[in-house]
């Protein structure tokens, strides 16, 4: 592994090398790309992006959880959260590069 | 929503392209994101959220029907964890915590 983070300046750059739009450009329609995403989840309606994966919202209901400080009891409000479920295409890409060489 | 419906909202939005091209710059982000996983690197879109690649060392499983143990290899996972703005927008703006 090379312990490198990505950001959104190489996803921009990717998409003005692959696409040939202006660089400005290119990074609004990133910018695009994930505001629909994230308007859909916020909407409740899940994403479903085919051999990548699928970003869904749990509503979660309140439960008793733990400072695991101090052991203290303290409830949990309910709440909406994010989940990314991981195609099977993605899982086995990734198991094919990083498996054989460590 | 599927891959094809966010092409298409996204090329509504944006007239002068056209959707191949729409498409074509969907395939990048995706792309990158799924390479960047690849190599094990982390990919880190602020207020979105953060992919990583976590490892699973083999380990001996059983089956639970029958007990029976199993080896299991070392195995990757990839991990996304939500972003701070995305987590507030998500519960009416109120950040939550963890």
């Amino acid at each position: 592994m090379t312990g490198k983070t990505i950001t959104r300046a190489d996803l921009c750059e990717a998409v003005y090398q692959k696409v040939g739009l202006s660089r400005t450009e290119s990074a609004d329609l990133v910018e695009m790309v994930l505001g629909e995403i994230s308007n859909c989840l916020v909407e409740g309606e899940s994403v479903k992006l085919s051999s990548f994966g699928t970003f869904l919202v749990r509503s979660k209901g309140e439960r008793i959880g733990r400072n695991p400080k101090t052991g203290e009891e303290v409830p949990i409000s309910p709440r909406r959260v994010m989940v990314f479920k991981p195609s099977n295409v993605l899982k086995q890409k990734i198991n094919d590069t990083l498996g054989d060489d460590e | 929503m599927i891959k094809s419906e966010l092409v298409s909202r996204l090329a509504e939005r944006n007239p002068h392209l056209y959707q191949r091209d729409v498409e074509h710059i969907v395939n990048a982000v995706l792309d990158e994101i799924t390479s960047a996983l690849t190599r094990g690197d982390r990919v880190e879109l602020r207020g979105f959220g953060a992919f990583s690649v976590k490892n699973r060392p083999a380990r001996t499983g059983r089956n639970p029907r029958t007990g029976q143990k199993v080896a299991v290899t070392e195995k990757y996972v990839p991990f996304f964890k939500t972003g701070k703005e995305m987590r507030e927008r998500l519960n009416d703006g109120v950040d939550l915590g963890d």
